[in-house]
């Protein structure tokens, strides 16, 4: 990934043309409409945070000007009724453990693959299929874990959820980690092994401090990735267990949606990834375009 | 030696053990369940043998042509915009000097963004009666558009939402291939007296087509999957204007209760997009060129 500011491309251009008025015209342009694109995609989070401050009657009247009000954020976080703040603290608790174990298994497996001599096949049909299975849509293979689940009494249960999810992000997981593992020289986890290293101090002493970016990239996708998920949730949790997007979507269920509350809640939802963006933004663009773009 | 081999198998073991027992055992259990009727009763299923009964359904399942057609007019009209937009926006981008941290942080945002969320956002902006965007064409002197309820309007509403949730996406992932083009080439053109154009046409296209094609497929197959927007913005309706293939599975494995039905409909799917996914495999191997 470069991530400079100024890429040669950029420099050498600029710097021979600096002087050129047509040239500042273009540049002039080309800001002109990403900001346009930038307040096409800013607007409709400017929307829903200030739906948040306005009153039930205020939103109906599509009123522009209006005296914010906290009330939508109370209900939503105190008020006896509302399941928001379990909604919550269950999303992190799903979010948080499943992202653990997403970690380690995919950390442990993408070393095995890539660097422990499994023969070609074993490589080849375990990502073939961890691809299949990333491509599906979940809600097919919900149905089985229901029933399955139910049977063995797992349903509506934290476990059931933190497996499924720790299994559904495995495969994104197991990509991003399989290339960041490659980046670990060869030679020096067999220097390591000839040293008599047994595979734990390798992957404590050799691996971990290469993929430690990589981690901090793949575990904060995988955690806004199980924050955002919601058919699976919607198949396998109940009340006790719901997660925030079960939340919002119980609200806009409602006869009479309480958007005022909706938006509260949805404004409260996004702050994890907002707080993310400014400050983890490197390993998420990291993430985000690792194997893509190599 | 016997310790290496035990590390080995240790570590590549959780991985298989959950893949086994979370992909592999509801495959065969989903298979199972799609030749039987399954009835639930105090918690416990009732499995009657059905045949291939559930499998003969499918073709004429109305809901499902509806939502088999519907998720394919879906998936290339959004992903070719957000295709489309999306390069454009990252041309742009990496030619600015200054801000380009700024706009790359504002044009990721709405990734990170749960799709319920956007759901929401977008339920609140599309509302008939006091919707922004209504508001908007009212001071053009525009007809309001019941933007969600008009069968004909509903899915090009959903495409819009899924446009401006997933367009950054694609300029993400495109900016990052533009950034790690080689330079030299185009000052190499640039002295050879290219246009813009011709450098476009003749030099960033040809070089941008891998990380093109991937971010296409990504995109793709999120395409198929989509279901929370829609969940949110219009349950699939009005009628099945937007009934798209996960929210068929969904109407008919959960909320009407049919088990065996619904897991005949899943492998169904299932089948279809390993059978894409080997054939797209297959095509680019024999091309000889590497996914």
């Amino acid at each position: 990934m470069t991530d400079v500011t100024n890429s040669p491309l950029t420099v050498a251009g600029s710097r021979r043309r600096r002087f050129n008025a047509s040239e500042r015209q273009v540049a002039l342009m080309r800001h002109l409409v990403l900001m346009s694109f930038a307040l096409i995609v800013l607007f409709p989070f400017f929307w829903i945070i200030s739906a948040a401050f306005k009153t039930q009657i205020d939103l109906l009247m599509g009123k522009i000007f209006f005296t914010p009000r906290i009330d939508g954020f109370l209900d939503v976080i105190f008020d006896k009724t509302s399941d928001f703040a379990r909604n919550f603290g269950n999303s992190m608790v799903i979010g948080l453990i499943s992202t653990f174990l997403v970690l380690i298994v995919a950390t442990l497996a993408a070393f095995s693959l890539y660097r422990l001599q499994w023969p070609g096949w074993v490589l080849h049909s375990l990502l073939g299929w961890s691809v299949i299975f990333h491509m599906v849509p979940p809600i097919t293979l919900a149905g089985a874990w229901f029933t399955m689940f139910r049977s063995v009494g797992l349903d509506n249960s934290y476990t059931g959820i933190i497996l499924a999810h720790t299994t559904l992000h495995l495969p994104m997981a197991l990509w991003m980690m399989g290339v960041f593992v490659r980046d670990v020289p060869k030679e020096l986890v067999e220097a390591a092994q000839i040293d008599g290293a047994k595979v734990p101090q390798i992957l404590w002493h050799v691996v971990l401090p290469i993929v430690r970016p990589g981690l901090a990239a793949t575990g904060i996708l995988t955690f806004i990735f199980s924050w955002n998920e919601f058919p699976v949730v919607l198949v396998l949790s109940q009340r006790q267990t719901a997660t925030v997007p079960l939340g919002i979507g119980k609200y806009a269920q409602e006869n009479t949606i309480a958007f005022t509350e909706m938006a509260a809640a949805s404004t409260l939802s996004i702050l994890p990834a907002f707080l993310l963006l400014l400050f983890a933004q490197r390993f998420i663009v990291r993430g985000l375009t690792s194997g893509a773009v190599k | 030696m016997k310790t290496d081999t035990f590390w080995r198998h240790a570590t590549l073991w959780p991985a298989l053990v959950l893949f086994a027992l979370l992909t592999v055992l509801p495959l065969i259990k989903l298979f199972a369940l799609s030749f039987n009727d399954v009835e639930w009763i105090n918690r416990e299923a009732v499995w009657d043998w059905v045949g291939l009964a559930n499998y003969a359904r499918l073709p004429e399942d109305n809901l499902l042509r509806a939502g088999a057609l519907n998720t394919l007019i879906f998936a290339v009209v959004a992903v070719a915009l957000q295709m489309l937009i999306g390069f454009v926006l990252a041309l742009l981008t990496v030619q600015v000097v200054r801000g380009r941290v700024f706009y790359r942080t504002v044009f990721i945002l709405p990734i990170l963004v749960p799709g319920i969320i956007i759901g929401a956002i977008w339920k609140l902006m599309y509302s008939y009666d006091f919707g922004v965007l209504n508001s908007f064409l009212a001071w053009f002197g525009l007809t309001p558009q019941d933007w969600l309820g008009n069968p004909d309007l509903a899915l090009l509403s959903v495409i819009i939402v899924d446009v401006w949730h997933w367009t950054p996406f694609c300029f993400l992932l495109l900016l990052a291939g533009l950034e790690s083009l080689p330079d030299d080439i185009f000052e190499a053109a640039r002295i050879d007296g290219a246009t813009r154009w011709q450098q476009l046409r003749y030099i960033t296209l040809p070089l941008m087509m891998p990380t093109i094609a991937v971010t296409f497929v990504f995109r793709m197959i999120l395409a198929f999957k989509v279901f929370d927007e829609i969940y949110l913005l219009t349950g699939g309706g009005p009628g099945t204007s937007t009934e798209v293939i996960s929210f068929t599975i969904y109407r008919r494995f959960f909320t009407e209760d049919q088990t065996g039905y619904g897991a005949a409909m899943s492998i169904a799917v299932i089948a279809v997009i390993a059978a894409g996914i080997i054939a797209a495999t297959r095509a680019t191997a024999g091309k000889g060129a590497k996914a």
